[in-house]
């Protein structure tokens, strides 16, 4: 799931300042699991720059609406009439949507309500943790399920770094080892072995290093 | 004495009674709202109660659309901690009332309006005198900044 969190409603006002007639846009897919830009979020936010706006003496006026997903066109259509009726939109998906609402409506303004963080999942209520950096080459299988590209603070691939203490990472004591876990897991379902096999070096082209990915699946194409 | 203290802004300033909403949990607060009414217990009448099933249904959303329709502050009465009927209702209005706190700060209502209680059934005077700390917290604080914007809404649209 792609986590995000909400910007201040400082910023929020900042952004949209220019505007007296702005549409909200949530989002009811990742960003309303993660409790920062689904049908709630957006009227919490509304709410609060709404009055932030009328004791500043420019009142502004606010329309709601929450898409199923705001990176699919068959979504976004719905969107329209509400584009039509306002100045701008601030959306609230993650980055992938409010550039495909950008995109899709070219004479309007969107901005941005969260900060998109990562890809991760909720380790405990509202407690989210990064799992994936989506390099393009997955590596899982040799790693016994725990990625240390995105988990260990050194993306080390052959063994853990001296720093490492008491089952967790010297970059940051609440964080653990990355290849303490890989290492308890393999013991766990019996592959240690997979240990022995040096890693050679990750091969980086594969992932946004060289700038954005497209991926074309010929068998699904119509 | 200047203009200013002696204009029809201080005389409506002098006349304003704070208004207040306590949201209540049906479990605690509500009880010795009842209670401090049946010993004829005397607080002041600028507040308004709110009948809460637990203060863990009390939304965000709530609180900030009494501000924003103009109420000067929101007291919310919760169960003694660790005393909830459903076991974390009101630890959890804690986090909320505190973010809702720090959102009011930021945009200028002021997050001293809103104050979170934590009270058995049995307590009508702690009750009543939180009730008496609130109106005289909002007292000093004044009106809801909201209402001047609405007044000058209103003067510019005319």
């Amino acid at each position: 799931m792609i986590v995000a969190s909400p910007k201040s409603i400082t910023e929020i006002g900042e952004i949209i300042q220019k505007h007296d007639r702005v549409l909200f846009a949530g989002c009811g897919t990742c960003v309303t699991v993660c409790l920062a830009g689904g049908e709630r979020e957006v009227g919490i936010t509304a709410y609060a720059v709404r009055m932030a706006r009328r004791l500043k003496g420019r009142p502004i006026e606010i329309e709601q609406q929450t898409l199923e997903r705001q990176c699919e066109n068959e979504f976004i259509k719905d969107l329209a009439p509400a584009v039509e009726r306002n100045e701008a939109v601030l959306s609230f998906a993650c980055g992938a949507g409010v550039q495909a609402l950008a995109e899709r409506f070219p004479a309007k303004p969107v901005y941005a309500a969260l900060d998109t963080q990562f890809l991760g999942i909720l380790e405990e209520q509202a407690v989210w943790t990064e799992k994936c950096m989506s390099c393009g080459r997955c590596m899982l299988a040799q790693f016994g399920g725990v990625c240390p590209v995105t988990r260990c603070a050194k993306r080390l691939l052959n063994g853990p770094c001296g720093g490492s203490t008491e089952e967790h990472c010297e970059v940051s004591p609440d964080r653990p080892c990355a290849w303490q876990l890989i290492y308890k897991r393999l013991k766990a379902i019996g592959q240690l072995d997979r240990l022995d096999a040096i890693v050679a070096p990750k091969d980086w082209q594969t992932a946004w290093h060289g700038g954005a990915r497209k991926i074309v699946r010929q068998e699904h194409r119509v | 004495m200047s203009a200013s203290q002696t204009g029809p802004a201080a005389a409506a300033k002098a006349a304003w009674k704070p208004e207040i909403i306590a949201f209540c949990c049906n479990y605690c607060a509500y009880a010795a709202a009842d209670l401090a009414g049946a010993r004829r217990m005397q607080y002041p009448p600028n507040v308004r109660i709110v009948h809460s099933p637990c203060t863990g249904k009390i939304e965000m959303e709530h609180i900030l659309d009494a501000f924003e329709k103009g109420i000067d502050g929101v007291l919310v009465a919760g169960c003694l901690e660790g005393g909830c009927h459903f076991l974390e209702g009101n630890l959890r209005a804690k986090r909320r009332i505190e973010k809702v706190r720090q959102v009011l700060d930021e945009i200028g209502i002021g997050g001293e309006r809103l104050r979170m209680v934590n009270l058995s059934a049995a307590m009508a005077p702690t009750f009543v005198e939180r009730v008496r700390e609130m109106v005289e917290t909002v007292t000093r604080l004044g009106p809801n900044p909201l209402r001047a914007a609405a007044a000058r809404e209103g003067a510019g649209s005319r």
